[in-house]
């Protein structure tokens, strides 16, 4: 059985005339005890999609079940078994760290101490300030706390919606390992990050653009599906460098990627092409070398073949 | 239960540590009673006034150390011809001038008979009605004494008796008023912003997916309010019985009673609005102004009902203020039982009933 079966879910904002499809017809399933990234820049329909998921919106059709049960019908059954951190810090500033643990362990029938093993390693890093107010935390702690509160309960299948947004770059680390932990305990979990870095860390991933699916593959597959050859390139004058690229007829796609531009050829054959081409051009600290595609050059692709 | 117990608590932890809204919630009250006890009264007191005698004998001399000795007057100004009148108006300090003419004692000796005129500032109505009041009454007065020795024939006297309130205070009428006042505030501003916050910060899309019943986060938000609103009403009461010296003449366990009754209107009220609002802004300005306006201007705390046009007193019946402010007074002032106030408190219950059915209805279970 999937932990998470979504199927045909549209989701459309707004009325008749200004009216915004935020989620186009999605369907996918998580296996149990994976973590399932959904990966998509910023207004692709992450949040509606947890939303749905986790009994707060309605979708306007399609069906979905978590844990095998159904997100309308069984509405209340979903709401006991999940958790769910949401992408804005949601806890209660002016209580402190304990205070916010205690109260969520409380509201679903628990105790700190019964479910104390799943947390150790994410609490026993902010145990230390668990007398402090919770909005006086820093970015990275305020997450841990999150965290802890969305699993203080055991939940069966874990919803984070963009855990990683505005968390320091040490500290987003940190929080895959302990994904990591909770995975090998046996917890589904669903996460989304607009960081397409971060989508090698998933088993899963599923590329999400103005609410269309554009893949659903493991981080692997997704890169082997990238059969066009890459080549990153660096000159000095990076614009007119990458104007010239742009021209020419072997080049499929070619746009900026860190210090490098990142060049698509049409062909296998294409790439010798382009390094006689542009040695003959004379640049100055020119540079080309061959590339594996990741993510974002595959998400790229994908995005301008819709 | 532990877990409404654990909700209850995190809500008193809200109110306990934000100081200056527990300030306001304890501080309110007694602030609005010293003020409108001490500084907002219309009764008129050591008004300033000026006095023009052309007669300057020795009647009108008795008269005016009559005025000047009431405590309703203060002579500002002696002036000395009709052109100053005017201008001491001008300066807007006197509100009223008694105009005495020549020959004042002679004509009241001689002809039975003499007239005084009173010019007031009438900018403000009222306060020019009371004054004017004031000084025939101190006039009268006067004139009854002096009559005294000689019987007149056919004299009809008036004799007053004010029923309830004999010394004409003001507080026996603003003590129920702020009563109202603050309840409403407390309990439908206060309930009504602290829902809508949760769901402003994101914290009510958490309560959402958890075990927790929408009505238990509602009761339990419901109740630390119930409780300070509480010891607002005995706020309120000791400090008009003792500062104030308005008595409770009726059974305080009605009183109280009646007040939990109120009080849970209003709370239904703030649930009421919270679920049908999204920010803390729109949730505080909706209890302003569709609660808080209406209740001062339409309760009859401020404006007496009865002398309103046909439609604001048919508005006038949807404000719960209106039935709780009738029932402090009955109780309060007149010390009357439950059988003169059954029909308000039929009222009363009857908007509690359908407030907190709305609420419960209006309340998402759903962040959409």
């Amino acid at each position: 059985m999937s932990a998470i079966s979504v199927k045909n879910i549209i989701k459309t904002y707004g009325k008749k005339k200004q009216k915004v499809t935020a989620l186009n017809d999605i369907s996918f399933d998580v296996n149990e005890g994976e973590i399932f990234g959904i990966i998509g820049p910023d207004g692709a329909g992450k949040t509606s999609l947890f939303r749905i998921l986790t009994t707060l919106l309605l979708a306007d059709s399609g069906s979905a079940t978590v844990d095998g049960l159904d997100v309308i019908k069984d509405l209340k059954e979903i709401r006991k078994k999940v958790g769910y951190m949401p992408g804005r810090f949601s806890l209660y500033q002016d209580l402190t760290v304990e205070e916010n643990l205690q109260f969520f362990a409380t509201i679903f029938n628990t105790s700190i101490n019964e479910n104390y093993e799943l947390i150790k390693d994410i609490y026993v890093q902010i145990e230390p300030f668990k007398n402090r107010r919770a909005g006086k935390l820093s970015g990275g702690m305020k997450q841990k706390l999150a965290l802890s509160c969305a699993l203080i309960h055991r939940p069966s299948v874990l919803f984070l919606d963009e855990p990683t947004t505005g968390v320091d770059a040490v500290s987003r680390k940190e929080f895959w390992e302990m994904l990591k932990g909770l995975k090998a305990q046996g917890i589904t979990i669903l996460v989304s990050t607009p960081y397409m870095d971060e989508a090698r860390l998933c088993d899963k991933v599923l590329l999400l653009q103005k609410g269309k699916v554009l893949s659903i593959n493991t981080p692997d597959g997704v890169i082997k599906d990238f059969e066009n050859p890459l080549m990153a390139v660096k000159a000095k004058g990076m614009l007119p460098l990458l104007e010239k690229i742009k021209a020419m007829d072997i080049v499929k796609d070619a746009y900026p990627f860190g210090e490098y531009h990142h060049v698509v050829m049409k062909k296998e054959e294409n790439v010798e092409q382009l390094k006689s081409n542009l040695t003959k051009a004379d640049l100055k600290e020119f540079e080309i070398k061959r590339v594996e595609a990741d993510i974002e050059d595959c998400f790229i692709q994908l995005m301008k073949e819709e | 239960m532990k877990q409404f117990l654990s909700f209850v608590k995190k809500e008193f932890y809200h109110i306990f540590r934000d100081k200056r809204t527990m300030f306001i919630l304890l501080g309110m009250p007694i602030a609005q009673i010293i003020i409108f006890g001490f500084a907002l009264t219309n009764e008129v007191k050591n008004a300033k006034i000026a006095i023009l005698d052309h007669s300057k004998d020795a009647v009108t001399a008795s008269l005016i150390t009559e005025i000047e000795s009431s405590r309703y007057f203060e002579i500002e100004e002696s002036l000395s011809s009709d052109k100053e009148i005017e201008a001491v108006f001008h300066k807007g300090i006197v509100k009223l001038v008694m105009v005495i003419p020549a020959h004042f004692g002679e004509d009241l000796q001689h002809f039975n008979k003499a007239q005084i005129q009173l010019i007031a500032d009438a900018t403000d109505p009222n306060v020019a009605n009371q004054l004017t009041n004031y000084a025939s009454a101190i006039v009268m007065d006067y004139q009854k004494r002096i009559t005294y020795e000689r019987k007149l024939p056919y004299t009809i006297n008036t004799e007053m008796r004010m029923l309830y309130n004999p010394q004409m205070k003001g507080a026996y009428n603003f003590v129920p008023g702020v009563m109202a006042m603050v309840l409403l505030l407390v309990c439908t501003m206060m309930t009504a912003i602290t829902i809508v916050r949760e769901k402003e910060t994101g914290t009510m899309e958490i309560l959402l997916v958890s075990p927790v019943k929408p009505i238990m986060v509602v009761i339990a938000k419901a109740i630390p309010y119930l409780l300070l609103s509480t010891i607002n009403i005995f706020s309120i009461l000791i400090l008009s019985v003792f500062v104030l010296e308005v008595p409770i003449n009726g059974s305080i366990t009605l009183l109280l009673g009646v007040s939990i009754l109120f009080i849970l209107v209003s709370l239904a009220l703030g649930l009421l609005i919270s679920a049908a609002t999204e920010t803390q802004q729109t949730a505080m300005f909706i209890s302003l102004i569709a609660l808080f306006l209406p209740t001062v201007m339409l309760s009859g705390f401020m404006f007496p009902v009865e002398n309103m046009p046909t439609p604001l007193r048919v508005v006038s019946n949807i404000i719960p203020a209106k039935w709780y402010y009738n029932i402090v007074k009955s109780v309060m002032i007149k010390g009357l039982g439950v059988s003169a106030i059954w029909k308000e408190l039929l009222v009363l219950t009857g908007m509690l009933l359908f407030f907190l059915i709305l609420a419960i209805k209006k309340f998402k279970i759903r962040l959409a």
